[in-house]
């Protein structure tokens, strides 16, 4: 157990202090990271990438900035620019998941194309993976991809397609085999929204906001070049992306910031006789999600450093969407009940707290529970995957497709 | 950078697991529980072989001079095995006290014989952690007088560490004339907990043996039954997904049941980010100690109730097997149960959780 940073660590965090002492005017205020990023945060995004703070390990050839990959270094970048309140760089489901995949499957020519673009926040992507048929099983997608000359012309229906409307581009997966099983007939296709025969429409959520849509798709004739990956091989293509939103979903430091801001309500308003703080039984729930917090927070650093040292660390990373979904859900809910009747006010009421973040958190993580692998889905993976369990039998249903 | 185990850490525990597998398989636990004494002395003596009695005494005394860091990671082992030996009190709480608080001649008389195993030494701090009517040891002129109860590590002990009402620390030989000793029957009989009466018997006060050495004990103590659960959770985990994969109803083995899959999904997730919270725990004790208070709170508070969730569930994976003496299971379950209440339950050291960083007044 060595919690010291090397020299050259050290040296490295002294370089982002002063980067942020001398930048930190330019970030972009306000967040917004699902939509169309501003001048502003487009300029904070050039900045960034210039010095090396984002798309850090991009290669150069592709518009990143070419470092060697350093977990640590990065580590480092996010806990300074959290320190100082200072906003990342961009944070999209392009950025994250688009581009590790063209990285590690697309051809040299869809590399040149989009992945510069892409980190500078020049062109937006949304996913096409879920459809109304196919949340958990995903691999039984019907959206189809019939050929026709040198294009696939695409018929279906999408859901969960956040930044739909605001997309100039979706990765999509699409079934091109029917007659295949059930994870052998998928392709994964890249293609422009403005295509003809694309409609999207606003799906609200129980937060009264509009955060994701439905995408239908009505003979959309794609080139067969934009396929990434061999056709077919879209199930694989789509695990390599998986797993990258997986890790987007734990993160401690998000968490920590939560906990501050609870910790902060329960000082400092009061309720009844006085501070929530006084009341010993939120007090004890507040300090039982600490505890939580702290052991999410230790076992993000052992996975993280197992990754730097090469290795995998296998339960304790397998546990983190799970684990850390809840945490963010409880904490939203006991700043709820901390608050009493306060706590459902909403939108725009006379005495709201916190802008009504709280109640919209405490929805909208609910939401993260489900998304990205469902808690159940989670626990299979912990289950068969973290403990060697047995998978449940398959049933012989679904026209023999497996 | 590195939040993991070094190789000699690893070589540490591997060794004390193995010797306890071959040593004190269940068999013997069984016949540790069934006898008088809930304590093996075979089992003490080759742990001290080992070295384990003398993990964080220094070398000049004759122990391994290594941290709170080893210490949990041998508690960890005790408990996976549900080893029926003094660990918490013996060796790591009573000699730390000798080492914070002792004088010269009282480390030179003590530290060697507990290193060696040669001597043992029982820890009375519970009065400290939280008062009781009726109980307490109180210092007068040299002489102490009272009660003191969950005496750790009370079985065999050659000396006790005796905490009086004001928190400074006292050494009491187990032979001193007006001291009286009664061991306490607990739900786990693979360890050794005991009352103290006192009647006019000689003090030996640790001159640097105030609160805060006291402090620094109980933290210490908290963390070593912290990574006494987290050995006795895993244990109970491993356990229940073997007996999943074995046990066949319905034409197939439980554990492809999501029912009973995901009931092993859950004690993992909960006990597997536990093992981290320990380790730090540890680490901040020796090279933190801003945190330690807090970090010993929060690793013996979340344990606790991570054990207890792990202990029930796990039994409920091995259906009405789990409730019987047959399987043993009960020994993990009934460890837990008291590593949870020793020291201060979860309510009790959440609230000085909250008290350290001063969300409540002192």
């Amino acid at each position: 157990m060595d919690l010291t940073y090397s020299a050259e660590h050290q040296a490295f965090r002294r370089e982002v202090l002063v980067f942020l002492e001398a930048h930190h005017h330019a970030a972009p205020k306000g967040g917004g990271a699902a939509q169309r990023p501003s001048a502003e945060a487009v300029a904070w995004q050039k900045l960034l990438i210039a010095h090396g703070y984002a798309a850090r390990t991009i290669p150069k050839a592709y518009g990143g900035y070419g470092a060697a990959p350093d977990i640590l270094k990065s580590r480092i970048i996010g806990e300074e620019f959290a320190r100082a309140g200072v906003p990342p760089g961009l944070q999209s489901q392009g950025i994250s998941m688009l581009v590790p995949t063209l990285l590690e499957l697309g051809t040299e020519d869809q590399k040149r194309q989009w992945i510069g673009p892409t980190i500078h926040g020049e062109v937006i992507w949304c996913q096409g993976y879920s459809e109304p048929g196919s949340g958990s099983d995903l691999a039984s997608l019907q959206t189809r991809a019939t050929e026709d000359g040198d294009d696939f012309v695409i018929n279906g229906q999408k859901i969960w397609t956040s930044t739909a409307r605001e997309a100039d581009m979706i990765f999509c997966l699409v079934r091109t085999e029917p007659d295949k099983g059930k994870h052998d007939g998928i392709s994964y296709l890249i293609f422009s929204m403005k295509t003809p025969g694309i409609e999207v429409r606003p799906l609200v959520t129980m937060t009264g906001h509009a955060e994701f849509n439905e995408t239908f798709f009505t003979d959309v004739r794609v080139p067969k070049s934009q396929i990434v990956g061999k056709r077919g091989q879209g199930w694989f293509v789509a695990n390599a992306t998986l797993k990258h939103e997986r890790g987007m979903l734990g993160d401690p430091g998000q968490l920590e910031s939560r906990f501050l801001a609870l910790a902060e309500l329960m000082r400092t308003e009061t309720a009844g006789d006085g501070r929530i703080m006084d009341n010993p039984i939120l007090r004890d729930r507040l300090l039982r999600l600490q505890a939580e917090l702290a052991a999410m927070k230790f076992n993000g650093l052992r996975v993280l450093s197992a990754s730097a040292n090469g290795g995998d660390a296998g339960l304790a990373r397998l546990i983190v969407k799970l684990q850390a979904c809840e945490l963010a859900h409880q904490i939203s809910a006991l700043a709820i009940d901390a608050l009493g009747e306060l706590g459902v006010l909403y939108e725009s009421s006379p005495h709201l707290r916190a802008h009504g973040g709280w109640q919209q958190a405490y929805m909208f993580q609910l939401g993260l529970i489900i998304g990205g692998g469902t808690a159940q889905i989670q626990k299979n993976i912990i289950a068969e995957r973290g403990l060697g369990m047995p998978r449940e039998p398959k049933l012989a249903t679904d026209g023999g497709r497996l | 950078m590195d939040f993991g185990l070094s190789s000699e850490q690893r070589m540490l525990q591997d060794a004390v697991t193995r010797y306890l597998s071959e040593q004190s398989p269940l068999g013997h636990v069984r016949d540790i529980a069934a006898a008088a004494t809930p304590y093996s002395p075979d089992v003490a003596t080759g742990l001290a072989d080992l070295g384990v009695p003398g993990v964080i005494i220094p070398a000049e005394f004759g122990g391994m001079g290594l941290g709170l860091m080893e210490a949990a990671l041998v508690a960890e082992a005790l408990g996976f095995s549900v080893a029926p030996v003094h660990f918490a009190g013996a060796h790591v709480m009573a000699p730390l006290a000798i080492l914070l608080g002792g004088s010269d001649s009282q480390q030179r008389a003590w530290l060697p014989k507990l290193a060696s195993g040669a001597a043992r030494a029982a820890v009375a701090v519970s009065q400290a952690v939280e008062g009781r009517d009726g109980v307490g040891v109180v210092a007068r002129d040299g002489w102490l007088d009272g009660t003191a109860l969950f005496v750790l590590d009370a079985a065999d002990a050659d000396l006790f560490v005796v905490a009086d009402t004001t928190g400074a620390l006292h050494l009491v030989a187990a032979d001193a004339p007006g001291l009286t000793q009664i061991p306490l029957t607990t739900i786990d009989k693979t360890r050794s907990v005991g009352e103290l009466r006192m009647t006019g018997v000689k003090a030996d006060p640790l001159p640097g043996g105030g609160g805060r050495t006291t402090r620094r004990i109980i933290d210490a103590g908290r963390i070593m039954l912290a990574a006494d659960i987290l050995g006795a959770g895993t244990a109970m985990i491993e356990q229940a997904v073997a007996y999943a994969g074995t046990r066949v109803q319905f034409g197939r083995p439980i554990g492809s049941f999501q029912a009973v899959k995901h009931m092993c999904a859950e004690m993992a997730a909960a006990l597997e980010p536990c093992r981290s919270l320990v380790w730090y725990a540890a680490h901040a004790f020796d090279h933190a100690p801003d945190e330690s208070t807090l970090m010993a709170c929060h690793a013996k508070s979340h344990l606790s109730e991570v054990g207890r969730f792990v202990a029930r569930t796990s039994t409920e994976v091995h259906g009405g097997m789990g409730f019987t003496d047959l399987a043993g299971l009960h020994y993990w379950f009934k460890r837990i149960g008291l590593d949870r209440q020793l020291l201060g339950g979860p309510e009790l050291v959440r609230n000085e959780a909250a008290r350290v960083q001063g969300w409540i007044a002192v």
